[in-house]
C-alpha cells in the first residue's frame, strides 16, 4: 500500500469576513493516528473541513503528496481521504445500507454499475462497524450511537487511506467510546490507514494517539507524543485549566485530572475528606 | 459469515432497484392510459383504431379535427409541461433538501409567467422568443430570492419566505400588466396565473421539447451528485462532489425546464410541488425520484386538465384543479415542517 502524506502549510480560512485559521502548519504523520484537541470554537472542525477541500483556504496550501488538494479532482481525492464530518444529515427514511453504500460514491462512475467490490465493502464496513444487524433498519429509527456507528460505516466504505473523523465519538458512551477507537486503532493496525480525529475527552485522546495536536484561538499550539503535549502547562495555556497529570497503569499513557473550584480536598486523598466532610457536617 | 452478508446487501440493493422500476413501469402505464383517455374520450367519443389512424397521419372525417387538432396537442403539451414541471421541481427539493423549496413556491414559476405575460401582452413578442425571455427571468429570480436569503451559507427557512413573498409580488405584477392590457380576456389571465392548456398547438410544443431535452438530459446527468445532496454539503464534498457546480448546473436546468414550460402553458399551480413528495411517498427510499416525479408531473397535468374540462360542473383550466390538490397538501406540509422541520 503507498503511504499518502498530507500537509498543511501556512494554512489560513475561514467564513465570511472572519478568519478562523491563521497560518497552521500542520505534517500529519502517515500510517498513523493523529488526534486533534483544542477548547471549544478554536477551529477544529474548519481544520478538518479545510483539509479536506470543503473550505478553500485563503493562504497557504493542503498539499496530498505535496500537490494541493484544491488542484485534484474531487472525485480522485475522495478515493484517497474521507471525511466524517461533526453533524451529518441522513435523509429521511433511508436504510442503513443504503446509506452506508453511499461511501462508494467516489469510486463509481457517472453510469457504471454497482459491482460485487462496492457490495463487499459495504458488508466490511458493517461487520467492522458491528452494524450488520441493522443493516435494513431506517437510520432515523436509531439510538445516538447506533447511528454514529453508521456514520463511521459510510466513511470506511469509502475505503480511503487517510481518514478524517470530527468527534466520532460524540453521543456514544463510554464503552461504545471506546468500541470506536479500538476499531479505528485497528483499521489503522490491519491497513495502515491514517487516521486524523478531533476528540474531546483529553484522556482518551492522549491514549489512542500516535501524534496528538493541541490547537488555540487558530493556530497551532503544540503537537508530538502525547506524554509531551498533556502537560500541566499545556492543558493551563490550551484550555484556562489546572490540573493534574498522572500515568494511567493500563496504558502507561497520561492522564489529565482536572483541578476545579469544588470538590477539591488538596491532596488529601479522596476517602479521607469525604471521612472528614461527614465528620464537619452535622448529620441528620 | 462474511459471504452472507455480501449476498444479502446484494439482493437487498436489487431488490430497491427492482421497486423502483416496477414504480416507473406502472407510472408509464399510467401516463399511457391517461392519454389514451383523454384522446378518445370527450365532448364525443371516438373509437381507439380511428385514434391510431389520425396518429398515423390518415385523414379520418370528423376525428382528425377532434383528435388531430383538438385533444392531440393539449395532451402532449399537458405531458411536455407535466414531465418539466415534476422534473424541475422535484430537482430543487431534493437540492434545497426541503418540499417547499419548489420552483412554484419561491416565485421561480411566477417569475418567468410574468416575464411571458409581459413579452407577449407589453412588447407584442411571441413563439420561442418568449420561453427565452421566461427562462432568463426564471434564473433572474433563483438568484435573487437565493441571493436575498444568502447568510453564511445556508439559505433553509429564510430562502422559502423571501420566496413566498416575491412571488406574491410577482404575481400582482402579472394581475397589474393583464388588467392594464388592450386585449384583456379571462382565459389568458387564468393561464398566466394558474396555467392552462387552452389553446394548445401542436407548433408550441417544440420548444419545451427541446428544453425537456436538453435542461432534463443535464439534471440527469447529475442525478448520481444531485442524490448525493441530500446528505447535506459537507458529506457530498468528502464523497467527490463539486457542491458548488452540483447546484449551479442543477439550479439553470431546472429553472430552464420550468420556465420554458411556464412559458407555453403558465404556472400549472403546484404540479411542481406536489410530484416529488407524491414520487417520494410511492417509491420510498429505493433510489433516485427524478423519473418517478416527473412521470406523476405529466400524469397531474393531463389528468388534471381531464377533470378541468370534463369531470367538474363547469369548464376550468388545469391549474384550479391542480391548484384545489396541491393547497390541502401545502398546508399540511407547512404544519408538520413547523413540528418537525422534515425534509423531501
Ligand atoms: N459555517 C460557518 N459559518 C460561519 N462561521 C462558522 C461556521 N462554522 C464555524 N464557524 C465559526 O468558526 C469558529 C470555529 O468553529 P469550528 O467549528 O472550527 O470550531 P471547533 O473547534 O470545531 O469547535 P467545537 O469543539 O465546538 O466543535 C467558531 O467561532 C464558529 O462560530
Ligand atoms: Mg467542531
Amino acid at each position: 500500500m503507498t503511504v499518502h502524506s498530507l500537509t498543511a502549510h501556512q494554512l489560513s480560512s475561514g467564513y465570511g469576513d472572519t478568519e478562523i485559521l491563521h497560518g497552521l502548519d500542520l505534517a500529519v504523520p502517515p500510517g498513523k493516528i493523529t488526534v486533534i484537541v483544542g477548547a471549544n470554537a478554536c477551529g477544529k472542525s474548519t481544520l478538518l473541513r479545510t483539509m479536506s477541500r470543503l473550505i478553500a483556504p485563503r493562504q497557504g496550501h493542503v498539499l496530498l503528496d505535496g500537490k494541493s488538494i484544491h488542484r485534484t479532482p474531487p472525485r480522485e481525492l475522495a478515493r484517497v481521504l474521507g471525511l466524517l464530518p461533526q453533524s451529518p444529515i441522513a435523509p429521511e427514511g433511508i436504510a442503513v445500507a443504503d446509506l452506508v453504500s453511499r461511501g462508494r460514491h467516489p469510486h463509481q462512475g457517472m453510469f457504471s454499475r454497482w459491482t460485487r467490490k462496492d457490495d463487499e465493502a459495504v458488508a466490511a464496513a458493517l461487520a467492522a462497524t458491528k452494524t450488520e444487524d441493522l443493516a435494513e433498519k431506517p437510520v432515523d429509527e436509531l439510538s445516538g450511537g447506533q447511528r454514529q456507528r453508521v456514520w463511521i460505516a459510510m466513511a470506511l466504505a469509502q475505503q480511503t487511506e487517510i481518514l478524517l473523523l470530527d468527534e466520532p465519538t460524540t453521543f456514544l458512551d463510554i464503552s461504545h467510546q471506546i468500541e470506536v477507537l479500538d476499531l479505528l486503532t485497528d483499521l489503522n493496525h490491519a491497513r495502515g490507514t491514517t487516521i486524523v480525529m478531533v476528540l474531546h475527552d483529553l484522556n482518551l485522546a492522549a491514549r489512542y494517539a500516535d501524534h496528538l495536536v493541541a490547537m488555540v484561538a487558530g493556530r497551532l499550539h503544540v503537537s508530538g507524543k502525547p506524554e509531551d503535549v498533556l502537560t500541566q502547562e499545556n492543558v493551563r495555556q490550551i484550555f484556562a485549566l489546572e490540573s493534574r497529570i498522572v500515568t494511567d497503569p493500563t496504558s502507561g499513557r497520561p492522564i489529565m485530572l482536572p483541578i476545579g473550584r469544588h470538590r477539591m480536598t488538596n491532596g488529601r486523598t479522596v476517602i479521607s475528606s469525604e471521612a472528614s466532610a461527614s465528620r464537619q457536617e452535622p448529620s441528620r | 459469515m462474511l459471504i452472507p452478508t455480501i449476498d444479502s446487501i446484494a439482493d437487498n440493493r436489487r431488490r430497491r432497484a427492482r421497486r423502483r422500476n416496477l414504480v416507473i413501469a406502472f407510472l408509464l402505464a399510467l401516463l399511457a392510459a391517461t392519454i389514451a383517455l383523454t384522446l378518445s374520450l370527450g365532448q364525443s367519443f371516438t373509437p381507439p383504431h380511428d385514434v391510431i389512424r389520425v396518429l398515423l397521419g390518415q385523414d379520418v372525417p370528423g376525428a382528425s379535427f377532434t383528435v388531430g387538432q383538438l385533444r392531440l396537442p393539449r395532451a402532449v403539451l399537458a405531458v411536455l409541461a407535466g414531465l418539466s414541471f415534476g422534473l424541475g421541481g422535484v430537482a430543487f427539493q431534493i437540492m434545497l433538501r426541503n418540499p417547499l423549496a419548489s420552483p412554484d413556491i419561491i416565485g421561480i414559476s411566477s417569475g418567468a409567467s410574468a416575464a411571458a405575460v409581459f413579452a407577449i401582452v407589453v412588447l407584442s413578442l411571441n413563439g420561442p422568443i418568449v420561453s427565452v425571455f421566461a427562462v432568463i427571468a426564471g434564473l433572474g429570480i433563483a438568484l435573487l430570492v437565493y441571493g436575498l436569503s444568502f447568510r453564511n451559507g445556508v439559505a433553509g427557512t429564510r430562502l422559502i419566505l423571501v420566496g413566498i413573498g416575491v412571488s406574491a409580488m410577482l404575481e400582482s405584477f402579472i394581475a397589474y400588466i393583464l388588467v392594464r392590457a388592450p386585449a384583456w380576456n379571462l382565459q389568458e389571465a387564468m393561464r398566466w396565473l394558474t396555467g392552462s392548456v387552452n389553446g394548445a398547438q401542436l407548433h408550441q410544443a417544440l420548444p419545451l421539447l427541446l428544453a425537456l431535452t436538453v435542461f432534463g438530459g443535464l439534471l440527469l446527468i447529475r442525478a448520481r451528485d444531485l442524490e448525493a445532496l441530500r446528505l447535506g454539503d459537507d458529506t457530498a464534498s468528502a464523497l467527490g462532489v463539486r457542491v458548488a457546480r452540483t447546484r449551479i448546473m442543477v439550479m439553470i436546468a431546472a429553472v430552464g425546464m420550468i420556465a420554458s414550460a411556464t412559458a407555453v402553458t403558465g404556472p400549472i399551480a403546484f404540479v411542481a410541488f406536489l410530484s416529488g413528495p407524491i414520487a417520494a411517498r410511492i417509491v420510498g427510499n429505493n433510489g433516485s425520484l427524478l423519473i418517478p416525479s416527473a412521470l406523476i408531473g405529466a400524469v397531474l397535468v393531463l389528468a388534471g386538465d381531464y377533470c378541468g374540462q370534463f369531470l367538474l360542473s363547469h369548464r376550468y383550466p388545469v391549474g384550479v384543479v391542480t391548484g384545489a390538490l396541491g393547497a390541502p397538501y401545502l398546508i399540511f406540509l407547512i404544519i408538520r415542517v413547523n413540528r418537525t422541520g422534515g425534509s423531501l
